[in-house]
């Protein structure tokens, strides 16, 4: 099975392990993430104003572009996912905007493409069965949160890849790994987003939410699904260590890093000298590496 | 507190135009405040979503203007996601957004962002955080 697959601005510098670990483990689990010929950034944000048709011409290319090599485009990072299948979703059912938007990106593109996240590719084309059947170093013992964020899953009647206020396929898909999955209260809540440009605090607040709120529910370690994520979590850590009586820290990772790890690809392939939290003492404690 | 309402501004061509370019019509909240409820942000607005709502409803376009919530929402759509009426708040502060930047007054200079941050975040920060702050 070969899958496009649109890797987006983030995941071709700054998430580079993203990228990666992802690719590595859809070969080891017998698929191949078949990189766009030809791709551009998808403007990193949904325009919640309906008329800014301008801020949709992006990714319309990006899906026009994909529909040329098959009538799947598969994603990894969260906000291209949301920007991708939102923009489909008008570029389908709407048709005087999808002229208007055509007309500017000279394409005749029709919305047919059905984009995925590379949860939903693992969920709904390859099974967690399969996926179960591929480990070779299973997570065994580590209590494991994943944290949704927001833009995989919300508006839900866009999205739809999961119910909206309790989602359960990255559970099922930790569960495959053999890790214990932990349900957190601030698992689909904001991580500060954009704000990172100019309100550090802010997002120091609610990362430090998500981090403390997983580890007060037991988890040992946190799973994301953006980089975006992934940058203010890893940030906030050492502030809200200092912040926060009892608090030590918690190793962040992308979920991706943890299904290479336990499809048993080799440690120093999977990039987690990238990540800001050493992820490696908590594996040698649970006798993983 | 007394206010007084006036037709003008509550059917003003600015509520008009903020109506028609964010797609929300502002009637239908019926202020329960569960976007209030459940903004993640709602604790550093200097008026709360549901009270955003409600300002804009009365024609009180200005007071909303002035005040910091339109540019402390991240978008999470949790607002939207919790509205039983299916009002989306954030689509109307991007609006309210969008009015300033398509004038073009920029909400952040660029020139003003630290290179730290230019250098090291990841770029759907840099290329989000433009869209939502600069004209």
């Amino acid at each position: 099975m070969k899958i496009p697959y649109y890797p987006g601005c983030t995941l071709n510098t700054f998430a580079k392990s993203f990228d990666e670990s992802a690719r590595d483990a859809a070969s080891a689990i017998g698929f191949e993430m078949a990189e766009l010929k030809q791709w551009n950034c998808c403007g990193a944000t949904f325009p919640l104003t309906p008329d800014n048709l301008i801020a949709l011409s992006a990714p319309a290319k990006v899906l026009s572009n994909a529909g040329k090599e098959g009538d799947t485009l598969t994603t990894l990072c969260s906000v291209c996912y949301n920007v991708l299948k939102r923009t489909n979703k008008v570029l389908r059912d709407n048709r005087e905007k999808r002229a208007t938007i055509n007309g500017f990106i000279e394409e005749e593109y029709d919305g047919s493409v059905n984009v995925l996240h590379f949860l939903e590719v693992l969920r709904d084309k390859v099974g967690f069965d399969k996926v179960k059947a591929a480990v070779k170093r299973p997570l065994a013992g580590i209590k494991t949160g994943a944290y949704y964020g927001c833009m995989l899953l919300r508006p839900f009647e866009d999205m739809g890849i999961d119910n909206a206020e309790r989602p359960t396929v990255f559970e099922n898909l930790l569960k495959a790994l053999g890790a214990e999955p932990v349900e957190f209260p601030n698992r689909i809540e904001c991580c500060g987003a954009h704000l990172a440009m100019n309100n550090e605090e802010v997002v120091t607040k609610l990362s430090g939410n998500v981090m403390t709120s997983a580890v007060g529910s037991g988890a040992e370690l946190i799973v994301t699904s953006c980089p975006l994520c992934q940058y203010n979590l890893e940030k906030s850590q050492d502030k809200v260590v200092s912040s926060t009586p009892g608090y030590t820290g918690v190793p962040v990772i992308y979920f991706t890093q943890a299904l290479g790890l336990a499809l048993g690809q080799p440690i120093e392939s999977l990039g987690f000298e990238k990540n800001v939290t050493d992820v490696m003492p908590l594996l040698k404690k649970k006798g993983i590496v | 507190m007394k206010i007084k309402l006036l037709k003008e501004e509550i059917e003003s061509a600015s509520i008009h135009h903020l109506q028609r370019i964010s797609g929300e019509d502002l009637k239908k909240c019926y202020q329960c405040g569960n976007c209030s409820g459940g903004c993640p942000v709602s604790y550093e607005m200097e008026i709360a979503p549901s009270q955003v709502m409600r300002f804009l409803q009365l024609g009180k376009i200005e007071e909303v203007m002035k005040a910091n919530s339109m540019w402390v929402c991240v978008g999470c759509l949790q607002c939207y996601s919790r509205c039983p009426k299916g009002c989306s708040v954030a689509a109307v502060l991007e609006g309210l957004r969008q009015t300033v930047l398509r004038k073009g007054e920029d909400f952040e200079k660029i020139s003003k962002i630290p290179m730290q941050f230019l250098k090291n975040a990841p770029q759907q920060a840099i290329v989000c955080g433009f869209r939502k702050f600069v004209s």
